[in-house]
């Protein structure tokens, strides 16, 4: 099947099996290796993009299904020069040590500080306890998450 | 090069810097094995097991092989004889070889998961969907499903062997039966701990490629111990060293797991000079549950001798370990720490424990951080609350008393035979991070809560000690390169599980040629290509090893550049001076390091060392217990650690708090539960549960240095296992504190909620 959709801002066109997942797509047609897959059955939350602007595992949407949205992905959420405050954040924390569960984490996050610039840090717990990360014992992640706030408020995105 | 040396001068070591690793992982940019692609490349998918124990009558491939976009389907048939096996990298004993796995399943399968043939096709759905077209026939044998079961010897793994039982050692220091004989204070207790194991976030993966013009193969995935997997690899392949090259790309997470030589590193690089295509395989997460080492599962039978005012005499006993099906590479270790290491930071002057390695029809097993150091550390604290309990001895006092001083360094701990393996305490005090634990915990006030039930919460405190080794041997390589543009690249043997090891490279580096942080250029590692010779990462030796040899490397780089300097501004080699990037003779003459290094300057360094590191400290816990559901929460939990010198204490920190967080998912969470048939019943991660933000919120780690390490030139001991050792035990104590008023010991992991509800409900005394 082809299908059409648009990528970090780029519209893109791929002609795909029906049963191919999104994170397959981004992956190995569309090249964006920065989505990782670590389950495939939607529990680690290590391949979470953002869909039309809501966090999704895109291990768990086939690519079909993305026919018409808008996909971001860790890629998206990057300069090409140094970092943004929420990846600042996160590497001031030693908030990620071996960086697989990282991109879905802040894509994750991004999507959290985008709609609630304001949370606290059992609402960042709440969220962020869908993705798993076996390294850092999430306490750094936390922290880098909340001091991340001040980006995303007064309607900053972020950036 | 191993005289030991006060590392001086240090401007980067010891400060928290952020990590180079960080720029590429927090952008997507990272670069994992399944993220590579070649052109031409096949897919591999893997037939496993679906039986514990049978006999294979046939395996029928020729369906799958008429599947649309299947290349080939290899079986053990296409393997040749002999058929390779997996091989053992540490305690390679001879009795171990009859226990040895085949890298595919022949004449029985002996778990479920075991490799039965390798389908590549144009993708990994099309190589998937032909598993499903192959015919397999087995004829079921009785299970052997757990030690207990093993050990009646009724039925057999290995027919020919006569036993299960692969190998028994006995861990031995002075006389423990006369120190019972004398004791006036002896208990013994059961104690056991689950099958769980390491889990990192990336599945296992390899691209094999290989180059029939120039007979060369390459192997992308490697990890851990690319020199040794190198050596096995190219023996069973029938070729040379040097004709194979194995590169680590980042890695997902390692916990001693991850990069151990299992079937697939045979099968797959196999499969690519089979099929004369590069050949990529990534496990999903079903297969990983079955197929990467397992580990934990052990018991023990174990006695205490104190004198009356606690104490400790002796230890002696039984352990056992539950191995799996096969002993492949490293499966030995956990069991022989068990044993080993039972004493921990404490002075136990006699000591008597076997430990039997026990074979059962489940996944092999392998380390996973802190092997067998977990185990026996919630056997030992278990054990000595118990018994302080009865003595009327505050359990803090009881662990005071035993703690070996610093005075009596090196202290000698038990020796393991056979195998013959001595090990001594090298440096530190303590006392002094039981301290740290106890006032960052807050225990005078905290302890008083012990025991009381508040709004319905039963709650309870414990504190405990623990050692962690570091720094094995025997050896490990650098090399420095000045480039012609005055930067410094640096290559290492060791290898990155995600550690964090180029940005601390760079630290020690930095410091050992006096020059800024921002002129490392690269750190390299995780390839055989880089070095001479590589020993990899385990055993948390990398930063002792690793950055030992580096100073090695940079001391011989230092003399290199001042003889190049020498020969440019006619002085004496020993005359030039090398401060501020630049070389300087003593009349004033002076070039740049650039300049110097016309063409690249390099050196090749080595750390040569035989003995272990011991980094240690102390975890305090605080739990709040619901009697009516048995789940327990944890309020509070200190870890602190002392690690002789610290390199990046925002790094080491990371290290202690993740494993802290591993630990307690090994105490509440984890477990890998098979069935009387042998299957395993976790088959994704709904089922085998790990810790997740919101299950421990409140962590608090410490990270200490003092009392270097004698052993090596940066003083430091190896401390990335620390906090998951002491987990089990402290966290089962605290259990047995909260629930003391009605009697409640807890004798096994992990405290389930429904674990913790039966032994309150069986409780034999109800307040």
């Amino acid at each position: 099947m082809s299908i059409k959709f648009e990528v970090n801002g780029k519209p893109v066109s791929v002609e795909v099996e029906p049963r191919l997942t999104l994170a397959d797509c981004l992956r190995h047609h569309l090249r964006l290796t920065g989505t990782h897959v670590g389950c495939e059955h939607g529990v680690c939350g290590s391949c979470t993009v953002l869909v039309d602007g809501a966090a999704v595992r895109s291990c768990l949407l086939l690519a079909v299904q993305a026919e018409g949205a808008k996909v971001v992905t860790v890629e998206g959420l990057s300069r090409d020069e140094g970092l943004t405050p929420l990846q600042a954040s996160f590497r001031k924390h030693h908030a990620l040590q071996c960086g697989f569960c990282t991109p879905g984490m802040i894509t994750t996050a991004h999507a959290l500080l985008s709609e609630e610039p304001d949370c606290d840090a059992d609402r960042v717990r709440e969220v962020l306890s869908g993705n798993l990360c076996r390294c850092t014992g999430y306490i750094s992640i936390v922290e880098a998450v909340l001091d991340a706030r001040a980006a995303y408020k007064g309607g900053g995105n972020g950036a | 090069m191993n005289t030991v040396e006060k590392f001086a001068g240090a401007k980067f070591v010891g400060q928290p810097i952020e990590r180079l690793e960080d720029l590429r992982f927090l952008r997507g940019r990272g670069q994992y094995v399944d993220d590579l692609a070649r052109s031409g490349m096949l897919h591999a998918a893997i037939l496993r097991s679906s039986v514990a124990h049978g006999r294979i009558r046939s395996i029928d491939v020729a369906d799958a092989r008429k599947v649309r976009g299947v290349h080939t389907v290899i079986t053990a048939a296409d393997l040749g004889e002999p058929l390779p096996r997996v091989p053992m990298r540490l305690q390679p004993m001879p009795e171990f070889e009859a226990f040895g796995q085949p890298v595919m399943a022949r004449d029985k399968v002996r778990y479920v998961g075991e490799a039965l043939a390798v389908v590549l096709a144009d993708s990994a759905a099309v190589a998937e969907d032909a598993l499903a077209a192959i015919a397999v026939d087995i004829e079921p044998l009785p299970a052997i499903c757990n030690w207990q079961s093993a050990a009646r010897n009724e039925t057999l793994l290995f027919e020919n062997n006569g036993t299960n039982v692969a190998m028994t050692f006995r861990a031995a220091r002075g006389d423990a039966a006369a120190a019972f004989k004398e004791a006036a204070y002896t208990r013994r207790e059961i104690f056991s701990t689950q099958r769980h194991f390491a889990l990192p976030m990336e599945p296992r993966g390899l691209l094999a490629e290989w180059d029939a013009a120039c007979g060369k193969l390459t192997v992308s995935g490697a990890a851990k111990v690319l020199f040794a997997n190198r050596r096995f690899l190219a023996k069973q392949m029938g070729l040379a060293e040097d004709a194979i090259d194995m590169v680590e790309y980042d890695v997902g997470g390692g916990f001693g797991a991850r990069g151990e030589f299992y079937p697939e590193d045979f099968l797959i690089p196999f499969a690519a000079r089979f099929a004369d295509r590069p050949v990529k395989w990534t496990e999903d997460r079903r297969e990983h549950l079955m197929t990467m080492n397992h580990a934990r599962e052990a018991a023990c039978d174990i006695e205490i001798a104190c004198a009356r005012d606690g104490t400790v005499l002796a230890l002696r006993g039984h352990a056992f370990v539950d191995m799996g099906a096969y002993m492949r590479t490293n499966g030995a270790v956990g069991a022989r720490n068990i044993a080993q290491f039972m004493s921990g930071p404490y002075r136990v002057p006699n000591i008597d424990i076997d430990v039997a390695l026990l074979l059962t029809n489940k996944t092999p097993v392998g380390t996973y951080r802190g092997p067998g150091r977990f185990e026996t550390d919630f056997f030992r604290e278990r054990l000595f609350d118990m018994a302080a309990r009865e003595l009327r001895i505050d359990p803090i006092e009881f662990r005071r008393r035993n703690l070996v001083g610093e005075a009596e360094m090196p202290y000698a701990v038990a020796t393991i035979a056979p195998f013959e393996s001595k090990d001594a305490l090298d440096s530190g005090d303590y006392q002094t991070t039981l301290d740290r634990c106890l006032a960052e915990f807050g225990w005078a006030e905290k302890q008083k809560l012990g025991g009381r039930c508040i709004d319905g919460r039963y709650h309870g405190c414990a504190a405990g000690c623990f050692i962690e080794g570091g720094a094995a041997g025997p050896k490990e390589s650098a090399r420095l390169v000045l480039e012609s543009d005055g930067t410094l690249t640096i290559y290492m043997g060791s290898s990155g599980v995600g550690q964090g090891l180029e940005t601390a490279f760079a630290q020690i580096a930095a410091d050992a040629m006096e020059m800024p942080l921002a002129r490392i250029n690269r750190v390299l590692h995780g390839s055989t290509s880089y070095v001479s010779d590589g020993y990899g990462s385990y055993h948390s030796r990398s930063i002792v090893m690793g950055g030992s040899a580096l100073l090695d490397a940079a001391a011989k780089l230092k003399q290199a550049m001042r003889a190049q300097a020498a020969r440019r501004l006619n002085c004496g080699a020993d005359e030039v001076m090398l401060a501020d990037e630049c070389a300087a003779a003593p009349d004033g003459k002076s070039v740049s390091w650039a300049e110097l290094a016309g063409e690249p300057i390099a050196a090749e360094g080595a750390f040569l060392n035989h003995k272990h590191t011991w980094a240690y400290g102390a975890h305090a816990a605080h739990v709040a217990v619901d009697p009516r559901t048995g789940a327990v929460a944890l309020l509070d939990y200190v870890a602190v650690e002392n690690c002789g010198r610290m390199i990046n204490p925002l790094t080491l920190k990371g290290q202690l708090v993740g494993a802290l967080v591993q630990g307690l998912g090994g105490a509440f969470l984890e477990h890998l539960v098979y069935d009387d048939n042998g299957q395993l019943l976790v088959g994704s991660l709904a089922d085998y549960l790990i810790p997740t933000a919101s299950d421990f919120p409140v962590i608090r780690g410490y990270v200490m240095e003092s009392h270097p390490s004698p052993i090596n030139p940066l003083g430091a001991k190896g401390a990335g296992e620390g906090g998951i050792i002491a987990a089990g035990g402290v966290i089962a104590n605290a259990v047995a504190d909260a629930l003391s008023s009605l009697g409640v010991e807890p004798r096994d992991l992990p405290l389930s909620p429904e674990r913790v509800w039966q032994l309150i409900k069986d409780a034999p005394s109800v307040e």
